[in-house]
């Protein structure tokens, strides 16, 4: 039995189901991370104007938080032209986009990684402050969303990818729904950096 | 041609946004730079952060032209965000206020 709107449109929401899956649990990630900033809200708000001081004490890298997000805008960018060369039907422009979207992630998780440790080596832990805690469990969870959007890209810029030449508009559609929890995953360390580095 | 015609002018439109980013993240940290009370750097930091998550949600995840369920699943998530983080802010203004009219001594739970 073949599943229905796989590729073609639903004719009530004008959608095929992957679209409106992602979209659906795109929502569900927004209620996510809007808890832990409603919490970061509560934290910083009942510091008892102790928040400047443990933000102070943290001493967050901001020069590496910086290049971060240069290096995720790029991802970004490298996502939606992997995206329009299937659209084009060019196989090897998206591998390139989608392999450089990857490396991208990886360059991320390098750097979270050489920040992390300088953390840990200067005895800031997650149960140091208030501050490290939710700072530690926002970005960790953040970085659990690009090591996971690393491998859904991974998965179809590689052996996924045998589907372009089977049924192409799948792919291509495929490509869409993982390149919209890629940008989200951008979208929310656009906050995550202002919040905890720069504010 | 004409579907050619659209993705290249889709194409420039991504890296138009994508320079329109970069732009932002530099003044986002220039803007942290300015000698300016906590609320206004938050309120300009924030400001600066929605512009630039606006314009990744509405061209890079095609919000800009996308189907209408979409947008109604959006708005009903963008609702309940809303009252998410509206709610222990207005605890807080409220509890802030009962100190500020009991003069200085909330009153214990």
């Amino acid at each position: 039995m073949e599943i229905p709107y796989t590729v073609e449109a639903h004719p009530e929401t004008g959608l095929n189901n992957g679209k409106i899956g992602i979209w659906l649990f795109l929502t569900s990630e927004v209620m996510l991370f809007g808890a832990l900033f409603a919490t970061f809200i509560m934290l910083r708000l009942g510091s008892d104007g102790q928040w400047a001081h443990m933000q102070e004490e943290a001493e967050l890298n901001i020069p590496l938080a910086t290049i971060n997000t240069i290096v995720l805008i790029a991802s970004s960018l490298t996502m939606v032209m992997a995206w329009a060369s299937l659209m084009r039907g060019q196989l090897g422009r998206f591998k390139l986009f989608g392999w450089a979207t990857v490396g991208c992630g990886g360059i991320f998780l390098v750097i979270k990684y050489f920040e992390y440790t300088a953390k840990f080596a200067h005895d800031h832990f997650p149960s140091s402050n208030t501050y490290l805690a939710i700072y530690f469990t926002m970005t960790g969870l953040h970085a659990l969303h690009v090591i996971g959007g690393m491998a859904w890209n991974a998965y179809f810029t590689g052996p996924g990818s045998k589907l372009f030449h089977t049924n192409r508009q799948w792919l291509t559609d495929r490509v869409e729904h993982s390149g919209l929890f890629w940008h989200f995953v951008d979208l929310v360390w656009i906050f995550l950096f202002p919040v905890f580095y720069l504010l | 041609m004409s579907d050619h015609a659209d993705l290249d002018k889709t194409v420039r439109t991504y890296i138009l946004v994508f320079v329109a980013l970069m732009v932002g993240t530099l003044v986002t940290v220039l803007a942290a730079e300015l000698d300016v009370s906590v609320p206004l750097a938050i309120t300009i930091g924030l400001f600066i952060a929605t512009v630039k998550a606006s314009l990744v949600a509405c061209f890079f995840m095609h919000l800009i032209d996308e189907k209408r369920v979409i947008y109604w699943a959006l708005a009903l998530t963008g609702a309940f965000l809303v009252a998410l983080v509206a709610l222990p802010l207005l605890t807080s203004v409220i509890d802030q206020l009962g100190h500020f009219t009991s003069g200085g001594g909330a009153e214990p739970h």
